[in-house]
């Protein structure tokens, strides 16, 4: 039991309490949040232009998506972002093996996710259904600017990739955290953050699905 | 060792409004590739983009628990979304009222 941090213990001499101290890291987490959203942001407003300029481009293009996949993987991160809550939910209420259990699970979605990202990725290098000048798909090819969409693909979807390759290390570190005991219903900010991060990339997921997977 | 649990007095979400939520989300889901099987033009994205919003709304007042933060995380949250919408707003206004010059006057 002295092994264990009392949350007091992470109390920092600036923060005037311990409550202050949560209120600001999850205000700052919120801040990043935001940078988060206008990152990604961007890149949909950029979409929005293109795909509204050119319909066809991105009509055809979505068609050699493969929504199974699709469905499929948005389904199985919004399962991950329920047991990333749950896990939360578990250090909130001291159940620390539940916790990390729930995380363990979250982790794992994040691997299907990614797993299934591979086979999709894989199968448009092989089909050449590529950005710009490295397009050399044979159906689309009578498809002006066909390679518009692909370059919107892997830049959108790769970003994403991206987060929730950082989201998964960062879930395992705070599984390691529940494991040692070292958060509690006293202290759960590091969890809260990370959750906070990992509910953002579903929700960009959420907005990116219908985007590219079931467009005309 | 949590005697400073009670302090907090923080609100913890039930497990049941999480399994609720995700359930809603779920629904979602396949009511979106549900609607895109039929074909009705341009309004197929309206429907699509109020679904995920919807979803949106779902994850971050339960799963992300704004629903009962602050109100500081709501306008944070909000400005940024707002600002977006900005962006969106001039670069559609400048590219929608381009034209196309051809031939002389």
């Amino acid at each position: 039991m002295s092994t264990v941090k009392s949350a007091e213990s992470h109390h920092q001499h600036h923060f005037a309490t311990i409550e202050q101290q949560y209120d600001s890291s999850k205000q700052g987490i919120w801040l990043f949040l935001v940078t988060e959203i206008l990152m990604f942001g961007g890149l949909f407003v950029a979409y929005s232009i293109y795909h509204s300029l050119y319909p066809e481009v991105f009509k055809h293009g979505s068609e050699m998506l493969d929504k199974v996949m699709g469905t499929t993987n948005t389904a199985v991160l919004i399962f991950s972002s329920f047991t990333m809550a749950l896990g939360i939910h578990y250090v909130q209420t001291d159940k620390l093996k539940h916790a990390a259990i729930s995380m363990g699970i979250t982790i794992v979605c994040a691997c299907i996710f990614l797993v299934v990202k591979y086979f999709e990725y894989s199968h448009k290098f092989h089909d050449g259904l590529l950005p710009g000048k490295y397009f050399t798909n044979e159906e689309l090819a009578n498809i002006p600017n066909a390679a518009l969409f692909f370059g919107f693909y892997f830049m959108m979807t790769g970003l994403h990739g991206v987060h929730v390759f950082a989201g998964a290390c960062m879930i395992g570190w705070c599984m390691v955290k529940a494991l040692r005991g070292n958060v509690s219903s006293g202290y759960y900010t590091p969890v809260e953050g990370v959750g906070l991060f990992w509910h953002i990339v579903d929700l960009i997921w959420i907005y990116l699905f219908p985007l590219f997977y079931l467009v005309g | 060792m949590s005697n400073h649990s009670e302090d907090h007095g923080h609100h913890i979400i039930p497990v049941k409004t999480y399994v609720g939520v995700l359930i809603g989300l779920l629904i979602g889901t396949f009511l979106t590739v549900w609607v895109a099987q039929y074909h009705f033009g341009e309004w197929n994205m309206v429907v699509a983009m109020a679904i995920a919003t919807a979803k949106a709304s779902l994850v971050l007042l339960f799963f992300m628990h704004l629903k009962y933060d602050n109100m500081m995380n709501r306008v944070i949250f909000g400005s940024g979304f707002l600002f977006l919408l900005l962006l969106a707003g001039f670069s559609f206004m400048d590219i929608l009222t381009r034209f196309k010059i051809i031939g002389q006057f």
